[in-house]
């Protein structure tokens, strides 16, 4: 029987988190795992700190990840990152998007953006950081960054790779999907 | 076949199979998928309602007229809709009439965390309690049962994470249910003194078969294992206890009203230790108590917020994993800038709250994305308190302190909240001969809870188009002679609008029109740059509270990805720094 694996999936209301879970659950799915996955709705989509919780395994009772017990953390932001850090694994593996965006607080100066990445690596060598925005750019299309960040999270998950790319197929509309694909692959080139 | 499902999602799915012909609701976060998902089916009507005791008497109309009815809500709709719960309550139904409650335990977008349980004690009827997607929608279709079995209505509570939650559902084809035979009944459906009177005496019996059906159903059941502790439980609790605590038994309670006292007293002189973990009040606790049974419960765990696994993880000793390690400069982890939700980029509401702000004016606010307002650098809102809430406390400030005060006193509602109960505000400034300036901020949906269709939006929750009520007309209706539509954009009107209404000592209506800026979002725009050289760092344009305007080196720089274009920084600019990209300086 295998072990619950958690993943947490942070970042910023509208940064496309909420399809890369949904993405995510789907290749899960199709390896025939119980999968849970909770997400918080309402103000936390007005520019909020948005987190989804997915859990998989043999049998999954809770939908939550208690704290300290996240595999892998892929934040889409980096502040996001910082703030989810005490839910990782002392083992587990964290993936950043070098991305800034400004809380309501920064931009209007009572608090300041804190050097998120060196304290991220102060506490975890072994933190991955990554430029998605501009693969994304590379890739052709700038609106595909939870693609790409998608891409690195398939390296570390032991997931056949043609599941992913099913799981893209159905979940993202068939307009963008040329787009999605290539920027997915960027991400494992 | 399995596939993975929200709990809301499950719902509707579980009113589906259980042959369901009506779903009525009012959005409200963590219920709105419910009805969302049910407007797909096409064997169920589906309606948004005006409010959520509209709802109830919708379902209760199709209950009674022999369809089953599916009502969903959040857990404040509950007090909405309480009046003809109460009675609903006497009545009883015809086919089987549900009520979800959705209760949002932590507040995640709530005004409060109140524990509707209550409500089913208060009204004796019984209430369900799922803990994840499978079971919403088995105790759906199990509850449609129960109504019709005992001739009740039934409530299906759920809160926030099971609602949110998706794990994996057994899906099964719609029973049909034929329309049970609608006959007049006065006696059962005429609450007149003289038939309460007897409709009540038939709740009390309906309630002790509905505590011994408690003591057999399958909704209630004991997990045993060590009888070292034995935890009572329910809903997504139950779920972290299994989890926390592989070795307790469990008594997990899938119907909290009424309790089977048998069962739970048997339980109770099994196990050594006996624990009560339920997330908001001691609801199960307090009945246990009363029996005279022994256990723990909030001596240990809190009534305020949400019952996290971490928290009864550390309560009951039992961390089973190592916790997370970090280093001693871990205290950089502590004082992480907070990251509130913001109005959107083009936001229509912005700049009427940058003028409030300007203006300093008391604002009695109400429940919307326009709540926001209260936030800094807005920092224009008085009070909020529940829908519809801001017209009638305006006026009573007026009464209490006086006309002049009202000079300086606006009522802010957004056009989904005003149809929902602010209307009836409406009808007070102008009967009771108050001089309230109502401001309607109409943004063509209701925003907050994801775009729902509502009385003025044209469409149906279905999509299909219908009336669009006219709020100007509207407010004319009801009395009010001083009724001004104006763009939330033209700040220089808006402003002088507002000045002219407040100056004037009688009703009168702002209605500030302009599409919310997530619908708008697909549409091609061009940002706003500002010129650096011409930039005098005033920071004037931070009042606006604009999440892609940000300070650089004493002066601003607009984030070009974000913005879209609505050039309110333009206007409010005293020095011409800002522009459209690809425009000139004025």
């Amino acid at each position: 029987m295998s072990e619950t694996k958690n993943i947490l999936i942070v970042g910023v209301g509208g940064q496309g988190t909420i399809l890369a879970s949904r993405i995510l659950s789907v290749v899960l799915q199709k390896i025939g795992l119980d999968v849970k996955v909770s997400e918080i709705h309402g103000m936390a989509q007005r520019g909020g700190s948005v987190v989804t919780q997915v859990r998989y395994g043999q049998e999954v009772a809770s939908p939550i990840i208690p704290e300290g017990q996240a595999d892998i953390i892929l934040a889409f932001e980096k502040l996001e990152a910082l703030r989810w850090l005490p839910y990782l694994k002392e083992n587990g593996t964290i993936l950043i998007n070098d991305q800034r965006i400004d809380p309501m607080p920064i931009i209007i100066g009572t608090a300041v953006y804190p050097d998120a990445l060196a304290i991220v690596r102060n506490q975890r060598e072994n933190a991955i950081i990554v430029d998605a925005l501009k693969i994304a750019q590379n890739a052709g299309n700038s609106k595909a960054v939870n693609v790409v960040l998608l891409g690195f999270l398939s390296r570390h998950l032991n997931i056949q790779q043609n599941l992913w790319l099913e799981a893209i197929g159905e979940t993202v509309p068939a307009k963008f999907l040329e787009a999605n694909l290539k920027a997915f692959a960027a991400a494992m080139s | 076949m399995r596939k993975l499902l929200t709990g809301n999602e499950a719902i509707a799915r579980g009113a589906w199979e259980a042959g369901v012909v009506v779903c009525t609701a009012y959005p409200g976060t963590p219920s709105t998928e419910i009805t969302e998902n049910a407007a797909k089916y096409i064997e169920m009507y589906a309606e948004w309602s005006p409010n959520e005791k509209v709802a109830l008497e919708v379902g209760l109309g199709a209950s009674i007229g022999g369809g089953r009815a599916l009502v969903a809500m959040k857990h404040v709709g509950v007090n909405v809709a309480a009046d003809p719960l109460f009675t609903l309550a006497y009545t009883g139904i015809n086919a089987g009439l549900v009520l979800v409650s959705a209760d949002d335990p932590g507040m995640h977008s709530s005004q409060n965390e109140q524990d509707n349980r209550h409500f089913g004690r208060a009204a004796k009827i019984p209430v369900l309690e799922p803990s994840n997607s499978q079971e919403a929608k088995d105790f759906t279709k199990l509850a449609f049962e129960l109504s019709e079995n005992f001739d009740t209505p039934v409530m299906l509570r759920i809160t926030t994470r099971v609602a949110h939650s998706q794990s994996l559902v057994e899906l099964w084809p719609r029973q049909e249910v034929p329309l049970k035979k609608y006959e007049k009944n006065t006696q059962k459906y005429v609450m007149m003194p003289a038939f309460a009177r007897s409709r009540h005496i038939v709740v009390e019996s309906r309630l002790e078969k509905l505590k011994e059906y408690a003591e057999t159903t399958s909704l209630n059941r004991i997990e045993w294992n060590h009888t070292k502790i034995g935890v009572i439980t329910n809903g997504v609790t139950y779920q972290y206890v299994k989890e926390i605590l592989p070795d307790a038994s469990i008594l997990k309670l899938g119907m909290t009203f009424p309790l089977p006292r048998k069962l739970i007293t048997d339980f109770s002189k099994k196990v050594d230790m006996l624990y009560v973990i339920e997330e908001l009040e001691p609801f199960i606790e307090e009945h246990i108590r009363s029996w005279g049974i022994e256990t723990h419960g909030k001596d240990l765990f809190p009534v305020a917020g949400e019952l996290l696994p971490g928290i009864i993880a550390e309560k009951m000793g039992a961390l089973p994993h190592p916790r997370n390690v970090l280093s001693p400069a871990a205290d950089t982890l502590t004082n992480i800038p907070l990251r509130p939700p913001v109005m959107c980029p083009g936001c229509p509401h912005r700049g009427l709250f940058y003028i409030l702000n300007k203006l300093k004016v008391t604002v009695t606010g109400d429940i919307g994305c326009y709540t926001l307002g209260a936030q800094i650098p807005l920092n224009a809102m008085d009070t909020t308190i529940c829908m519809g809430a801001s017209i009638g406390t305006a006026i009573g400030m007026e009464k209490a302190r006086g006309k002049e005060f009202a000079r300086n006193l606006v009522a802010v509602i957004g056009d989904s909240t005003f149809i929902h109960s602010g209307i009836t505000g409406l009808i007070d400034v102008v009967y009771n001969k108050a001089t309230t300036t109502t401001i309607i901020l109409d943004n063509r949906t209701t925003a907050m809870t994801g775009h729902q269709d509502n009385p003025v939006t044209g469409f149906t929750v279905k999509g299909v188009a219908t009336k669009e009520i006219n709020l100007l007309l509207l407010a004319k209706a009801v009395g009010v002679e001083r009724v001004v539509e104006i763009d939330p954009f033209d700040l220089n009107k808006l402003e002088q609008v507002i000045k002219e209404e407040l100056a004037a000592e009688e009703p009168s209506v702002i209605i500030t029109k302009r599409k919310c800026a997530l619908i708008e979002k697909n549409k091609q725009t061009t940002p706003c740059i500002v010129s650096e050289e011409v930039c005098t760092g005033c920071l004037r344009c931070m009042k606006l509270g604009c999440p892609c305007i940000i300070k650089k080196n004493k002066k601003v720089r607009i984030d070009t990805a974000q913005c879209v274009g609505c050039s309110l920084c333009v206007n409010v600019c005293t020095n011409a720094a800002i522009r459209k990209v690809g425009g000139t300086n004025v």
